[in-house]
Protein backbone atom coordinates (compact mmCIF):
# COMPACT_ATOMS: atom_id res chain seq x y z
CA UNK A 1 0.00 0.00 0.00
CA UNK A 2 1.14 3.51 -0.60
CA UNK A 3 1.24 6.19 2.09
CA UNK A 4 -1.95 7.65 0.66
CA UNK A 5 -3.80 4.36 0.80
CA UNK A 6 -2.58 3.78 4.38
CA UNK A 7 -4.06 7.09 5.37
CA UNK A 8 -7.26 6.46 3.49
CA UNK A 9 -7.73 3.09 5.17
CA UNK A 10 -6.99 4.70 8.56
CA UNK A 11 -9.64 7.38 8.05
CA UNK A 12 -12.06 4.75 6.75
CA UNK A 13 -11.68 2.78 9.99
CA UNK A 14 -12.24 5.94 11.99
CA UNK A 15 -15.35 6.77 10.02
CA UNK A 16 -16.67 3.25 10.44
CA UNK A 17 -16.03 3.44 14.18
CA UNK A 18 -13.47 0.62 14.06
CA UNK A 19 -10.96 1.11 16.86
CA UNK A 20 -7.34 1.75 16.04
CA UNK A 21 -5.02 -0.73 17.78
CA UNK A 22 -1.29 -0.33 18.60
CA UNK A 23 -0.07 -2.43 15.66
CA UNK A 24 -2.27 -0.58 13.15
CA UNK A 25 -1.04 2.16 10.86
CA UNK A 26 -1.72 5.64 12.23
CA UNK A 27 -0.60 9.08 11.03
CA UNK A 28 2.23 10.61 13.07
CA UNK A 29 0.04 13.50 14.09
CA UNK A 30 -2.60 11.13 15.44
CA UNK A 31 0.06 9.31 17.47
CA UNK A 32 1.50 12.57 18.78
CA UNK A 33 -1.89 13.95 19.69
CA UNK A 34 -2.72 10.80 21.59
CA UNK A 35 0.60 10.68 23.42
CA UNK A 36 0.11 14.30 24.42
CA UNK A 37 -3.45 13.77 25.56
CA UNK A 38 -3.04 10.41 27.32
CA UNK A 39 0.17 11.37 29.10
CA UNK A 40 -1.34 14.68 30.14
CA UNK A 41 -4.28 12.73 31.46
CA UNK A 42 -2.01 10.31 33.34
CA UNK A 43 -0.01 13.19 34.82
CA UNK A 44 -3.26 14.81 35.93
CA UNK A 45 -4.14 11.66 37.82
CA UNK A 46 -0.91 11.53 39.76
CA UNK A 47 -0.50 15.25 40.36
CA UNK A 48 -4.20 15.21 41.19
CA UNK A 49 -3.48 12.87 44.09
CA UNK A 50 -1.69 15.68 45.92
CA UNK A 51 -4.42 18.22 46.71
CA UNK A 52 -6.61 15.50 48.17
CA UNK A 53 -3.77 13.60 49.84
CA UNK A 54 -3.28 16.89 51.68
CA UNK A 55 -6.38 16.04 53.76
CA UNK A 56 -6.05 12.30 54.35
CA UNK A 57 -4.22 12.69 57.64
CA UNK A 58 -6.76 15.32 58.75
CA UNK A 59 -10.00 13.68 57.60
CA UNK A 60 -12.68 14.33 60.25
CA UNK A 61 -13.77 10.72 60.76
CA UNK A 62 -12.25 7.29 60.28
CA UNK A 63 -14.78 6.47 57.58
CA UNK A 64 -13.99 9.67 55.68
CA UNK A 65 -10.29 8.94 56.05
CA UNK A 66 -10.64 5.46 54.62
CA UNK A 67 -12.87 6.58 51.75
CA UNK A 68 -10.62 9.48 50.82
CA UNK A 69 -7.51 7.31 50.98
CA UNK A 70 -9.17 4.72 48.76
CA UNK A 71 -10.21 7.45 46.38
CA UNK A 72 -6.74 8.95 46.08
CA UNK A 73 -5.36 5.46 45.62
CA UNK A 74 -7.75 4.97 42.72
CA UNK A 75 -6.30 8.07 41.07
CA UNK A 76 -2.89 6.42 41.28
CA UNK A 77 -4.40 3.35 39.65
CA UNK A 78 -5.85 5.48 36.86
CA UNK A 79 -2.40 6.95 36.35
CA UNK A 80 -1.08 3.41 35.91
CA UNK A 81 -3.67 2.37 33.31
CA UNK A 82 -3.13 5.55 31.37
CA UNK A 83 0.66 5.39 31.38
CA UNK A 84 0.32 1.82 30.13
CA UNK A 85 -2.08 2.91 27.38
CA UNK A 86 0.36 5.66 26.33
CA UNK A 87 3.25 3.18 26.33
CA UNK A 88 1.53 1.26 23.51
CA UNK A 89 2.22 4.30 21.34
CA UNK A 90 5.98 3.98 21.71
CA UNK A 91 6.92 6.14 24.67
CA UNK A 92 8.06 4.90 28.09
CA UNK A 93 6.67 5.90 31.47
CA UNK A 94 10.09 7.26 32.43
CA UNK A 95 10.12 9.47 29.33
CA UNK A 96 6.67 10.77 30.13
CA UNK A 97 7.64 11.46 33.75
CA UNK A 98 10.72 13.26 32.54
CA UNK A 99 8.48 15.48 30.42
CA UNK A 100 6.30 16.16 33.45
CA UNK A 101 9.22 16.92 35.74
CA UNK A 102 10.84 19.28 33.28
CA UNK A 103 7.61 21.14 32.61
CA UNK A 104 7.36 20.00 28.98
CA UNK A 105 4.18 18.02 29.59
CA UNK A 106 1.16 19.63 31.19
CA UNK A 107 -1.42 18.33 33.60
CA UNK A 108 -4.88 19.62 34.40
CA UNK A 109 -4.63 23.15 35.82
CA UNK A 110 -7.32 22.44 38.39
CA UNK A 111 -4.73 20.75 40.59
CA UNK A 112 -2.81 23.99 40.91
CA UNK A 113 -5.44 25.34 43.28
CA UNK A 114 -5.02 24.82 47.03
CA UNK A 115 -7.23 22.64 49.24
CA UNK A 116 -7.83 24.90 52.23
CA UNK A 117 -10.71 23.36 54.14
CA UNK A 118 -12.26 19.93 54.49
CA UNK A 119 -15.14 21.09 52.27
CA UNK A 120 -12.65 21.20 49.41
CA UNK A 121 -12.66 17.39 49.51
CA UNK A 122 -16.37 17.57 48.83
CA UNK A 123 -16.08 20.20 46.13
CA UNK A 124 -13.28 18.35 44.35
CA UNK A 125 -15.12 15.04 44.31
CA UNK A 126 -18.37 16.62 43.24
CA UNK A 127 -17.23 19.33 40.80
CA UNK A 128 -13.76 18.31 39.67
CA UNK A 129 -14.49 14.61 39.31
CA UNK A 130 -17.90 15.54 37.97
CA UNK A 131 -16.33 17.65 35.24
CA UNK A 132 -13.78 14.92 34.62
CA UNK A 133 -16.54 12.36 34.12
CA UNK A 134 -18.29 14.66 31.68
CA UNK A 135 -15.03 14.91 29.74
CA UNK A 136 -14.17 11.26 30.07
CA UNK A 137 -17.34 9.32 29.38
CA UNK A 138 -17.12 10.13 25.65
CA UNK A 139 -13.49 8.92 25.77
CA UNK A 140 -14.74 5.39 26.47
CA UNK A 141 -15.62 5.44 22.73
CA UNK A 142 -12.51 7.27 21.62
CA UNK A 143 -10.94 5.90 18.45
CA UNK A 144 -7.75 4.50 20.02
CA UNK A 145 -8.48 1.08 21.55
CA UNK A 146 -6.11 0.98 24.56
CA UNK A 147 -7.15 4.49 25.60
CA UNK A 148 -10.86 3.69 25.26
CA UNK A 149 -10.51 0.53 27.32
CA UNK A 150 -8.52 2.30 30.03
CA UNK A 151 -11.21 4.96 30.17
CA UNK A 152 -13.96 2.39 30.74
CA UNK A 153 -12.27 1.36 33.97
CA UNK A 154 -11.48 4.94 34.95
CA UNK A 155 -15.06 6.10 34.47
CA UNK A 156 -16.50 3.34 36.62
CA UNK A 157 -14.39 4.49 39.54
CA UNK A 158 -14.88 8.19 38.89
CA UNK A 159 -18.60 7.92 39.41
CA UNK A 160 -17.93 6.54 42.89
CA UNK A 161 -15.59 9.50 43.48
CA UNK A 162 -18.19 11.98 42.48
CA UNK A 163 -20.72 10.40 44.78
CA UNK A 164 -18.37 10.55 47.75
CA UNK A 165 -17.71 14.23 47.02
CA UNK A 166 -21.38 15.05 46.73
CA UNK A 167 -22.04 13.15 49.94
CA UNK A 168 -19.48 15.28 51.78
CA UNK A 169 -21.13 18.44 50.44
CA UNK A 170 -24.59 17.17 51.33
CA UNK A 171 -23.49 16.38 54.85
CA UNK A 172 -21.94 19.82 55.27
CA UNK A 173 -24.90 21.66 53.77
CA UNK A 174 -27.26 19.89 56.14
CA UNK A 175 -24.91 20.41 59.08
CA UNK A 176 -24.32 23.35 61.38
CA UNK A 177 -24.24 26.92 59.98
CA UNK A 178 -20.46 26.94 59.99
CA UNK A 179 -20.37 23.67 58.04
CA UNK A 180 -22.78 25.05 55.50
CA UNK A 181 -20.62 28.13 55.21
CA UNK A 182 -17.61 25.90 54.63
CA UNK A 183 -19.46 24.13 51.81
CA UNK A 184 -20.49 27.43 50.22
CA UNK A 185 -16.95 28.78 50.40
CA UNK A 186 -15.62 25.67 48.68
CA UNK A 187 -18.27 25.83 45.97
CA UNK A 188 -17.48 29.49 45.31
CA UNK A 189 -13.76 28.83 44.99
CA UNK A 190 -13.96 25.67 42.84
CA UNK A 191 -16.77 26.65 40.51
CA UNK A 192 -14.87 28.65 37.92
CA UNK A 193 -11.74 26.47 37.95
CA UNK A 194 -13.98 23.42 37.44
CA UNK A 195 -15.60 25.06 34.39
CA UNK A 196 -12.17 25.82 33.02
CA UNK A 197 -11.36 22.10 33.11
CA UNK A 198 -13.23 21.76 29.82
CA UNK A 199 -10.48 23.74 28.18
CA UNK A 200 -10.45 27.03 26.28
CA UNK A 201 -13.42 28.28 24.27
CA UNK A 202 -13.94 26.34 21.04
CA UNK A 203 -13.13 29.45 19.04
CA UNK A 204 -9.57 29.48 20.38
CA UNK A 205 -8.99 25.79 21.13
CA UNK A 206 -5.93 24.78 19.12
CA UNK A 207 -6.54 21.02 19.10
CA UNK A 208 -10.29 20.57 18.94
CA UNK A 209 -10.99 20.41 15.20
CA UNK A 210 -8.45 17.71 14.33
CA UNK A 211 -9.31 15.71 17.45
CA UNK A 212 -12.98 15.74 16.45
CA UNK A 213 -12.17 14.61 12.95
CA UNK A 214 -10.13 11.69 14.34
CA UNK A 215 -12.83 10.95 16.89
CA UNK A 216 -10.40 11.27 19.74
CA UNK A 217 -12.83 13.87 21.00
CA UNK A 218 -16.54 13.57 20.41
CA UNK A 219 -17.87 16.81 21.82
CA UNK A 220 -16.35 20.26 21.88
CA UNK A 221 -15.14 22.01 25.03
CA UNK A 222 -18.06 24.41 25.03
CA UNK A 223 -20.65 21.67 24.56
CA UNK A 224 -19.34 19.72 27.50
CA UNK A 225 -18.98 22.82 29.66
CA UNK A 226 -22.60 23.78 29.02
CA UNK A 227 -23.79 20.27 29.80
CA UNK A 228 -21.89 20.40 33.09
CA UNK A 229 -23.37 23.76 34.07
CA UNK A 230 -26.89 22.57 33.30
CA UNK A 231 -26.53 19.45 35.44
CA UNK A 232 -24.68 21.11 38.30
CA UNK A 233 -26.95 24.09 38.82
CA UNK A 234 -29.75 21.69 39.77
CA UNK A 235 -27.42 19.90 42.17
CA UNK A 236 -26.46 23.19 43.83
CA UNK A 237 -30.14 23.87 44.44
CA UNK A 238 -30.56 20.37 45.85
CA UNK A 239 -27.78 21.13 48.32
CA UNK A 240 -29.52 24.35 49.31
CA UNK A 241 -26.43 26.41 48.53
CA UNK A 242 -26.34 29.79 46.80
CA UNK A 243 -25.38 29.81 43.12
CA UNK A 244 -21.70 30.74 42.82
CA UNK A 245 -22.32 33.05 39.87
CA UNK A 246 -25.01 35.74 39.96
CA UNK A 247 -25.43 35.60 36.19
CA UNK A 248 -26.65 32.03 36.13
CA UNK A 249 -30.09 32.22 34.56
CA UNK A 250 -32.23 29.77 32.59
CA UNK A 251 -32.37 30.72 28.92
CA UNK A 252 -35.63 29.42 27.54
CA UNK A 253 -34.62 30.00 23.94
CA UNK A 254 -31.33 28.10 24.18
CA UNK A 255 -32.70 25.51 26.57
CA UNK A 256 -29.60 26.00 28.71
CA UNK A 257 -28.38 28.05 31.63
CA UNK A 258 -26.53 31.25 30.81
CA UNK A 259 -23.57 32.14 33.01
CA UNK A 260 -20.74 34.65 33.34
CA UNK A 261 -17.82 34.74 30.97
CA UNK A 262 -14.90 32.95 32.61
CA UNK A 263 -11.69 34.74 33.48
CA UNK A 264 -9.51 33.37 30.68
CA UNK A 265 -6.55 35.48 31.78
CA UNK A 266 -6.47 33.48 34.96
CA UNK A 267 -6.83 30.25 32.98
CA UNK A 268 -3.84 30.96 30.74
CA UNK A 269 -1.80 32.17 33.67
CA UNK A 270 -2.35 28.95 35.58
CA UNK A 271 -1.51 27.00 32.41
CA UNK A 272 1.70 28.99 32.13
CA UNK A 273 2.69 28.08 35.67
CA UNK A 274 1.44 31.04 37.67
CA UNK A 275 -1.33 29.28 39.60
CA UNK A 276 -1.20 29.30 43.38
CA UNK A 277 0.26 25.80 43.64
CA UNK A 278 2.01 25.11 40.29
CA UNK A 279 5.49 25.26 41.72
CA UNK A 280 4.64 23.36 44.84
CA UNK A 281 2.85 20.50 43.06
CA UNK A 282 5.63 19.98 40.58
CA UNK A 283 8.28 20.25 43.30
CA UNK A 284 6.47 17.57 45.32
CA UNK A 285 6.42 15.21 42.35
CA UNK A 286 10.05 15.89 41.50
CA UNK A 287 11.12 15.37 45.10
CA UNK A 288 9.23 12.06 45.36
CA UNK A 289 10.91 10.96 42.13
CA UNK A 290 14.39 12.05 43.16
CA UNK A 291 14.09 10.68 46.70
CA UNK A 292 13.01 7.41 45.16
CA UNK A 293 15.95 7.15 42.75
CA UNK A 294 18.09 4.96 45.00
CA UNK A 295 15.07 2.74 45.69
CA UNK A 296 14.40 2.19 42.00
CA UNK A 297 18.08 1.54 41.37
CA UNK A 298 18.13 -1.01 44.17
CA UNK A 299 15.02 -2.71 42.81
CA UNK A 300 16.51 -3.05 39.31
CA UNK A 301 19.88 -4.18 40.66
CA UNK A 302 18.09 -6.83 42.69
CA UNK A 303 15.96 -7.96 39.75
CA UNK A 304 19.10 -8.18 37.61
CA UNK A 305 20.86 -10.34 40.22
CA UNK A 306 17.85 -12.67 40.38
CA UNK A 307 17.88 -13.05 36.62
CA UNK A 308 21.56 -13.91 36.58
CA UNK A 309 21.07 -16.40 39.40
CA UNK A 310 18.22 -18.07 37.56
CA UNK A 311 20.20 -18.25 34.34
CA UNK A 312 23.19 -19.81 36.13
CA UNK B 1 -14.86 -5.55 85.64
CA UNK B 2 -13.74 -7.79 82.81
CA UNK B 3 -15.54 -5.53 80.33
CA UNK B 4 -13.16 -2.71 81.29
CA UNK B 5 -10.21 -4.97 80.57
CA UNK B 6 -11.68 -5.99 77.23
CA UNK B 7 -12.34 -2.35 76.40
CA UNK B 8 -8.84 -1.17 77.24
CA UNK B 9 -7.23 -4.13 75.55
CA UNK B 10 -9.27 -3.52 72.42
CA UNK B 11 -8.29 0.15 72.47
CA UNK B 12 -4.61 -0.76 72.71
CA UNK B 13 -4.95 -3.01 69.68
CA UNK B 14 -6.86 -0.32 67.81
CA UNK B 15 -4.39 2.45 68.66
CA UNK B 16 -1.53 0.44 67.19
CA UNK B 17 -3.14 -0.07 63.81
CA UNK B 18 -4.61 3.41 63.61
CA UNK B 19 -1.30 5.18 64.26
CA UNK B 20 0.52 2.83 61.89
CA UNK B 21 -2.13 3.41 59.21
CA UNK B 22 -2.04 7.15 59.78
CA UNK B 23 1.74 7.22 59.33
CA UNK B 24 1.58 5.30 56.08
CA UNK B 25 -1.36 7.37 54.83
CA UNK B 26 0.85 10.45 54.99
CA UNK B 27 2.99 8.92 52.22
CA UNK B 28 0.11 8.69 49.77
CA UNK B 29 1.11 10.36 46.50
CA UNK B 30 4.79 10.46 47.44
CA UNK B 31 6.04 6.92 46.86
CA UNK B 32 9.22 6.17 44.89
CA UNK B 33 7.26 4.26 42.22
CA UNK B 34 3.57 4.49 41.43
CA UNK B 35 3.01 0.78 42.06
CA UNK B 36 4.57 1.09 45.51
CA UNK B 37 2.53 4.16 46.30
CA UNK B 38 -0.53 2.02 45.69
CA UNK B 39 0.85 -0.90 47.73
CA UNK B 40 1.53 1.34 50.73
CA UNK B 41 -1.93 2.82 50.52
CA UNK B 42 -3.39 -0.69 50.50
CA UNK B 43 -1.59 -1.54 53.70
CA UNK B 44 -2.65 1.73 55.28
CA UNK B 45 -6.26 1.10 54.27
CA UNK B 46 -6.18 -2.38 55.80
CA UNK B 47 -4.83 -0.99 59.05
CA UNK B 48 -7.36 1.83 59.25
CA UNK B 49 -10.06 -0.76 58.52
CA UNK B 50 -8.80 -2.95 61.36
CA UNK B 51 -8.71 0.06 63.66
CA UNK B 52 -12.32 0.84 62.77
CA UNK B 53 -13.49 -2.68 63.59
CA UNK B 54 -11.70 -2.51 66.93
CA UNK B 55 -12.90 0.99 67.86
CA UNK B 56 -16.45 0.05 66.88
CA UNK B 57 -16.23 -2.93 69.18
CA UNK B 58 -14.77 -0.77 71.95
CA UNK B 59 -17.58 1.76 71.51
CA UNK B 60 -20.16 -1.03 71.87
CA UNK B 61 -18.55 -2.12 75.11
CA UNK B 62 -18.63 1.42 76.48
CA UNK B 63 -22.23 1.97 75.44
CA UNK B 64 -23.30 -1.23 77.22
CA UNK B 65 -21.73 -0.20 80.54
CA UNK B 66 -23.57 1.34 83.46
CA UNK B 67 -23.43 5.12 83.77
CA UNK B 68 -21.33 4.84 86.92
CA UNK B 69 -18.77 2.60 85.23
CA UNK B 70 -18.58 4.76 82.13
CA UNK B 71 -17.87 7.85 84.15
CA UNK B 72 -14.59 6.32 85.37
CA UNK B 73 -13.22 5.45 81.96
CA UNK B 74 -11.69 8.47 80.25
CA UNK B 75 -9.58 11.52 81.08
CA UNK B 76 -10.55 13.34 77.91
CA UNK B 77 -13.02 16.16 78.71
CA UNK B 78 -14.96 15.89 75.44
CA UNK B 79 -15.48 12.17 75.96
CA UNK B 80 -16.54 12.72 79.55
CA UNK B 81 -18.96 15.38 78.43
CA UNK B 82 -20.59 12.97 75.99
CA UNK B 83 -20.90 10.31 78.65
CA UNK B 84 -22.34 12.82 81.15
CA UNK B 85 -24.86 13.88 78.54
CA UNK B 86 -25.84 10.22 78.11
CA UNK B 87 -24.79 10.20 74.47
CA UNK B 88 -23.54 7.08 72.73
CA UNK B 89 -19.83 6.85 72.07
CA UNK B 90 -18.68 6.14 68.50
CA UNK B 91 -15.51 4.84 66.89
CA UNK B 92 -14.61 8.42 66.05
CA UNK B 93 -14.98 9.66 69.62
CA UNK B 94 -12.43 7.09 70.69
CA UNK B 95 -9.99 7.91 67.91
CA UNK B 96 -10.42 11.67 67.84
CA UNK B 97 -11.08 12.75 71.40
CA UNK B 98 -8.48 10.87 73.43
CA UNK B 99 -5.13 12.58 73.99
CA UNK B 100 -1.59 11.21 73.76
CA UNK B 101 -1.52 9.94 77.36
CA UNK B 102 -4.71 7.98 76.66
CA UNK B 103 -3.25 6.31 73.60
CA UNK B 104 -1.68 2.91 74.22
CA UNK B 105 0.07 2.17 70.93
CA UNK B 106 3.65 0.93 71.03
CA UNK B 107 6.40 3.46 70.31
CA UNK B 108 7.41 1.75 67.08
CA UNK B 109 4.35 2.76 65.08
CA UNK B 110 4.56 6.45 65.92
CA UNK B 111 8.14 6.76 64.65
CA UNK B 112 8.62 8.98 61.63
CA UNK B 113 8.40 7.64 58.09
CA UNK B 114 11.97 8.66 57.28
CA UNK B 115 13.24 7.45 53.92
CA UNK B 116 11.99 4.34 52.15
CA UNK B 117 14.29 2.05 54.17
CA UNK B 118 12.97 3.46 57.46
CA UNK B 119 9.40 3.07 56.29
CA UNK B 120 10.10 -0.51 55.28
CA UNK B 121 11.94 -1.32 58.52
CA UNK B 122 9.11 -0.06 60.71
CA UNK B 123 6.52 -2.05 58.78
CA UNK B 124 8.78 -5.11 58.70
CA UNK B 125 9.07 -5.10 62.49
CA UNK B 126 5.46 -4.19 63.19
CA UNK B 127 3.70 -6.41 60.63
CA UNK B 128 5.61 -9.50 61.70
CA UNK B 129 4.51 -8.84 65.28
CA UNK B 130 0.92 -8.34 64.17
CA UNK B 131 1.01 -11.61 62.31
CA UNK B 132 2.04 -13.55 65.42
CA UNK B 133 -0.32 -11.58 67.64
CA UNK B 134 -3.38 -12.13 65.48
CA UNK B 135 -2.50 -15.79 65.00
CA UNK B 136 -2.46 -16.26 68.77
CA UNK B 137 -5.60 -14.16 69.13
CA UNK B 138 -7.59 -16.62 67.04
CA UNK B 139 -7.88 -18.53 70.32
CA UNK B 140 -9.25 -15.57 72.26
CA UNK B 141 -12.33 -16.41 74.34
CA UNK B 142 -13.75 -13.12 73.14
CA UNK B 143 -15.40 -14.10 69.90
CA UNK B 144 -15.34 -10.58 68.44
CA UNK B 145 -11.60 -10.21 68.97
CA UNK B 146 -11.05 -13.68 67.54
CA UNK B 147 -13.13 -12.78 64.49
CA UNK B 148 -11.29 -9.49 63.95
CA UNK B 149 -7.99 -11.38 64.26
CA UNK B 150 -9.09 -13.89 61.66
CA UNK B 151 -10.14 -11.26 59.18
CA UNK B 152 -7.05 -9.13 59.80
CA UNK B 153 -4.71 -12.08 59.47
CA UNK B 154 -5.49 -12.43 55.79
CA UNK B 155 -4.44 -8.83 55.29
CA UNK B 156 -1.32 -9.05 57.44
CA UNK B 157 -0.08 -12.01 55.42
CA UNK B 158 0.19 -9.67 52.48
CA UNK B 159 1.79 -6.95 54.64
CA UNK B 160 4.58 -9.20 55.89
CA UNK B 161 5.23 -10.44 52.39
CA UNK B 162 5.49 -6.86 51.11
CA UNK B 163 7.81 -5.69 53.89
CA UNK B 164 10.01 -8.80 53.83
CA UNK B 165 10.45 -8.56 50.08
CA UNK B 166 11.57 -4.97 50.40
CA UNK B 167 14.06 -5.77 53.17
CA UNK B 168 15.55 -8.42 50.89
CA UNK B 169 15.43 -6.23 47.79
CA UNK B 170 17.17 -3.31 49.49
CA UNK B 171 19.61 -5.55 51.34
CA UNK B 172 20.54 -7.36 48.15
CA UNK B 173 20.19 -4.35 45.83
CA UNK B 174 22.96 -1.76 45.59
CA UNK B 175 25.66 -0.80 48.11
CA UNK B 176 23.69 2.32 48.96
CA UNK B 177 20.42 0.51 49.53
CA UNK B 178 22.17 -2.11 51.61
CA UNK B 179 23.68 0.53 53.86
CA UNK B 180 20.41 2.40 54.20
CA UNK B 181 18.46 -0.75 55.01
CA UNK B 182 21.01 -1.81 57.60
CA UNK B 183 20.89 1.62 59.22
CA UNK B 184 17.11 1.66 59.31
CA UNK B 185 16.88 -1.81 60.86
CA UNK B 186 19.39 -0.74 63.47
CA UNK B 187 17.56 2.51 64.24
CA UNK B 188 14.12 0.95 64.63
CA UNK B 189 15.12 -2.20 66.44
CA UNK B 190 15.18 -0.53 69.86
CA UNK B 191 11.41 -0.06 69.58
CA UNK B 192 10.66 -3.75 69.07
CA UNK B 193 11.27 -4.98 72.63
CA UNK B 194 8.26 -3.15 73.97
CA UNK B 195 5.87 -5.18 71.86
CA UNK B 196 6.81 -8.33 73.81
CA UNK B 197 6.91 -6.82 77.30
CA UNK B 198 3.59 -7.55 78.97
CA UNK B 199 2.02 -4.54 80.62
CA UNK B 200 -0.52 -4.93 83.43
CA UNK B 201 -3.41 -4.70 81.04
CA UNK B 202 -2.06 -7.44 78.78
CA UNK B 203 -1.44 -9.70 81.79
CA UNK B 204 -5.00 -9.22 82.91
CA UNK B 205 -6.37 -9.75 79.41
CA UNK B 206 -4.33 -12.93 79.11
CA UNK B 207 -5.51 -14.17 82.52
CA UNK B 208 -9.16 -13.83 81.62
CA UNK B 209 -8.58 -15.58 78.31
CA UNK B 210 -9.25 -12.76 75.87
CA UNK B 211 -5.68 -11.56 75.32
CA UNK B 212 -2.38 -12.93 74.08
CA UNK B 213 0.77 -13.58 76.08
CA UNK B 214 3.03 -11.54 73.83
CA UNK B 215 6.16 -12.52 75.75
CA UNK B 216 5.73 -16.01 74.35
CA UNK B 217 5.89 -14.72 70.80
CA UNK B 218 9.31 -13.14 71.06
CA UNK B 219 11.43 -16.15 70.24
CA UNK B 220 9.52 -17.02 67.09
CA UNK B 221 9.58 -13.36 66.13
CA UNK B 222 13.36 -13.17 66.48
CA UNK B 223 13.81 -16.28 64.38
CA UNK B 224 11.50 -15.11 61.63
CA UNK B 225 13.09 -11.68 61.51
CA UNK B 226 16.54 -13.22 61.46
CA UNK B 227 15.68 -15.51 58.55
CA UNK B 228 14.69 -12.55 56.38
CA UNK B 229 17.59 -10.38 57.53
CA UNK B 230 19.99 -13.17 56.61
CA UNK B 231 18.40 -13.72 53.25
CA UNK B 232 18.84 -10.00 52.63
CA UNK B 233 22.54 -10.36 53.39
CA UNK B 234 22.22 -7.98 56.34
CA UNK B 235 23.33 -8.10 59.95
CA UNK B 236 20.79 -8.71 62.71
CA UNK B 237 20.36 -5.36 64.50
CA UNK B 238 21.33 -5.12 68.13
CA UNK B 239 20.16 -2.91 70.96
CA UNK B 240 21.81 -2.23 74.27
CA UNK B 241 18.52 -0.87 75.50
CA UNK B 242 14.93 -1.33 74.41
CA UNK B 243 12.70 1.73 74.61
CA UNK B 244 9.36 1.27 76.30
CA UNK B 245 6.48 3.46 77.38
CA UNK B 246 3.88 3.72 74.63
CA UNK B 247 1.85 0.82 75.92
CA UNK B 248 1.54 2.63 79.24
CA UNK B 249 0.73 5.99 77.70
CA UNK B 250 4.24 7.45 77.89
CA UNK B 251 5.02 8.26 74.27
CA UNK B 252 7.75 9.81 72.17
CA UNK B 253 7.20 13.43 71.18
CA UNK B 254 5.90 12.33 67.78
CA UNK B 255 2.50 11.16 68.96
CA UNK B 256 1.35 14.61 70.08
CA UNK B 257 1.88 15.94 66.57
CA UNK B 258 0.26 12.95 64.92
CA UNK B 259 -2.85 13.47 67.04
CA UNK B 260 -2.84 17.26 66.65
CA UNK B 261 -3.02 16.77 62.91
CA UNK B 262 -5.41 13.85 62.91
CA UNK B 263 -7.85 15.26 65.45
CA UNK B 264 -7.84 18.92 64.53
CA UNK B 265 -11.21 19.13 62.76
CA UNK B 266 -13.05 17.28 65.50
CA UNK B 267 -11.52 19.65 68.03
CA UNK B 268 -11.88 22.91 66.11
CA UNK B 269 -15.52 22.09 65.25
CA UNK B 270 -16.69 19.86 68.08
CA UNK B 271 -19.89 17.84 68.16
CA UNK B 272 -20.57 17.94 64.44
CA UNK B 273 -21.35 15.23 61.91
CA UNK B 274 -18.94 14.95 59.01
Amino acid sequence: MTQVSFEASFQKKIDEEIMIEPQDYMPDEYRKTLIRQISQHAHSEIVGMLPEANWITRAPSLRRKAVLLAKVQDEGGHGLYLYSAAETLGITRDQMLHQLHTGVAKYSSIFNYPTITWADMGAIGWLVDGAAIMNQVPLCRTSYGPYARAMVRVCKEESFHQRQGFEIMLNLSKGTPVQKQMAQDALNRWWAPALMMFGPLDAVSPNTAKSMEWRIKRFTNDELRQRFIDVTVDQIRLLGLALPDENIKWNEERGHYDSSELNWDEFWNVVKGNGPCNKERLATRVKAWEDGAWVREAASAYAEKRKTKKAA
Amino acid sequence: MSSVTTLKYTLQLADNVLIMGQRLAALCGKGPILEQDIALTNISLDQIGQARSLYQYAATIVNNMSVADKAQLFNAPLLQEKINNKLSITEDDLAYLRDAWDYRNCLLVEQENGDWAYTVARSFFFDRFQYLLYTAMLKSTDSTLAAIAEKSLKEVQYHIKWASEWVIRLGDGTDISKEKMQQALQARWEYTGEMFTMNELEKEAYNIGIGVDVSQLQQTYQQQIETIVQEAGLQMPTAAWMQTGGKNGVHTEHLGYILAEMQYLQRAYPNMEW
